[in-house]
């Protein structure tokens, strides 16, 4: 059974661990070295990347998350934190993943949004309820990035290799794809 | 029928869904620009503007209101994270002129002088998510029927006493845990007692806890009091006059932060403690002319 790890430095981490549970996986809180070593994947979760940003140097996890080949998941916050390039920023970043994100750009929180998109994976179109909390949109995608989903023509749900990067919050709704999806993906990486 | 109530609602999950984010974060008091980048540096997940830190507002008597909103936009323009303000309680033109300036968070405050003494806002009606004090379990059904998106207990504001704020605490976590204990009769009185549909309570019971974010706010001074306040189940901290009252405001302001993801770790607890300068004088509760915490209802 593959062990799935959550950061638990700030932001909604429990209702990452939630969505994991109700899929019958074995969650974890992350917030040392030693808990990070011990999971075969990892979930960023929403929150502010300034302080998840922060908090991941002072926590000395940066070198280990840079260095990070098992499969990883950002949402929101996490995105941001995985991104090659954030625009106009010089915060805290991993650097992950090949895609240039822009913070706050759809608004603040009176411009918070849900909406209806098409999840394509698993070359299967799924109906999902993406919920955007002053979201940050992906801007530009490296060519090693492919596209999973859209909205109103931005890329929301972007994948390259292993890592795995949403601007929406499926850990907020009661639906378990895209968790189930990014389980997949360790299960797939350990059997290679 | 569910157009109806998403109307209704203006989008709940959306306003409950910021708050989730704050979640195991600090959110500082700031009076000024400045202030909003030392609390951004050391890792706030929100700033409050407002023109006085409680502490300040106590000494300075008089009506305390909004703050100008010269003063919010300059904070907002200053800060990629979110910025929050108070109102009055029960002053919804306040939240309709703050709401307009685009403040990410309404915190209807006992800290700033009651406007009605019948009604709170009617939250429902605003777009803009609100967050308000409770002293009980009761008060925070109230707050969340009228439409609240997150909770946080009132404590004593500007005292740099944290005893309210745990008595506060202790006070939810012990109700919400009688409800188990309740009949379906037991349950209907309840509910009349705490004015709010037994629904309500009903979830609570569920849930065995309060269904949004219950932050600790009011005399919060310490590291310590962070660790302290999130062990009692609290989801994260508001820092008022804690931080810029302080000696160090930068070593405060970061220690805090520190304190209230490891809150758990008391090693790293004493790490974070060690040489930061002293914490804001603070008050006995006993020799106080105003209890703030005494405003609403």
């Amino acid at each position: 059974m593959v062990k799935v790890g959550v950061l638990a430095l700030q932001g909604d981490f429990r209702e990452h661990i939630w969505r994991l549970k109700a899929l019958n996986v074995d969650a974890f809180e992350v917030r040392k070295i030693d808990e990070l070593d011990a999971v075969d994947g990892l979930i960023i979760p929403g929150g502010e990347s300034t302080t998840i940003g922060k908090l991941i140097r002072r926590n000395g996890l940066t070198d280990l998350l840079r260095r990070y080949h098992k499969p990883i998941w950002g949402t929101c916050a996490g995105a941001i934190l995985l991104a090659k390039d954030i625009e106009d920023s010089d915060q805290f970043k991993l650097g992950l993943m090949n895609i240039t994100i822009r913070r706050n750009d759809y608004g603040r929180q009176i411009d918070s949004f849900s909406q209806d998109i098409e999840l394509n994976i698993n070359d299967q179109r799924t109906s999902f309820n993406a919920i955007f909390i002053r979201a940050p949109r992906i801007t530009k995608l490296g060519e090693s990035v492919k596209s999973l989903a859209e909205c109103n023509g931005d890329a929301v749900m972007v994948i390259e290799k292993n890592r795995l990067a949403t601007t929406f919050h499926p850990e907020l709704t009661d639906m378990n794809t895209v968790h189930k999806f990014f389980v997949e993906l360790i299960v797939k990486q350990q059997n290679h | 029928m569910t157009e109806e109530l998403n109307s209704k609602n203006n989008g709940i999950k959306l306003k409950t869904g910021l708050a989730d984010m704050l979640k195991g974060g600090v959110i500082m008091d700031v009076v000024t620009a400045e202030h909003a980048a030392i609390a951004e540096k050391a890792g706030a997940v929100a700033v409050m503007a407002l023109e006085r830190v409680p502490s300040d507002i106590r000494q300075a008597g008089g009506v305390a209101r909004m703050s100008d909103p010269k003063l919010i936009k300059e904070i907002m323009a200053s800060t990629t994270i979110p910025v929050m303000a108070k109102i009055r309680i029960g002053h919804f033109a306040e939240a309709q002129i703050l709401e307009s300036l685009g403040v990410d968070y309404i915190d209807e405050s006992e800290v700033l002088t009651p406007a009605d003494e019948k009604y709170h806002v009617s939250k429902w009606d605003f777009k803009v998510p609100f967050v308000c004090g409770c002293t009980g379990l009761g008060e925070a059904l109230r707050r969340i029927h009228e439409g609240a998106a997150m909770i946080r207990t009132k404590g004593e504001a500007g005292t740099g006493n944290v005893v309210e704020a745990v008595r506060h605490m202790r006070t939810v976590n012990e109700e919400i845990a009688a409800l188990k204990e309740m009949s379906e009769s037991e349950l209907d009185t309840k509910a009349k007692e705490y004015r709010v549909p037994v629904e309500l309570l009903k979830k609570v019971r569920e849930l065995g806890r309060l269904p949004v974010v219950n932050f600790a706010a009011g005399g919060i001074a310490t590291p310590a009091d962070a660790s302290l306040m999130m062990q009692l189940g609290c989801d994260g901290i508001f820092v008022g006059s804690g931080i810029f009252k302080s000696s160090n405001p930068t070593a405060m302001a970061r220690a805090i932060v520190d304190a209230t993801t490891n809150y758990k770790d008391s090693k790293k607890l004493a790490e974070v403690s060690e040489g930061i300068g002293d914490p804001m004088k603070g008050q006995n509760i006993a020799d106080l002319d105003v209890k703030l915490s005494e405003r609403g209802w």
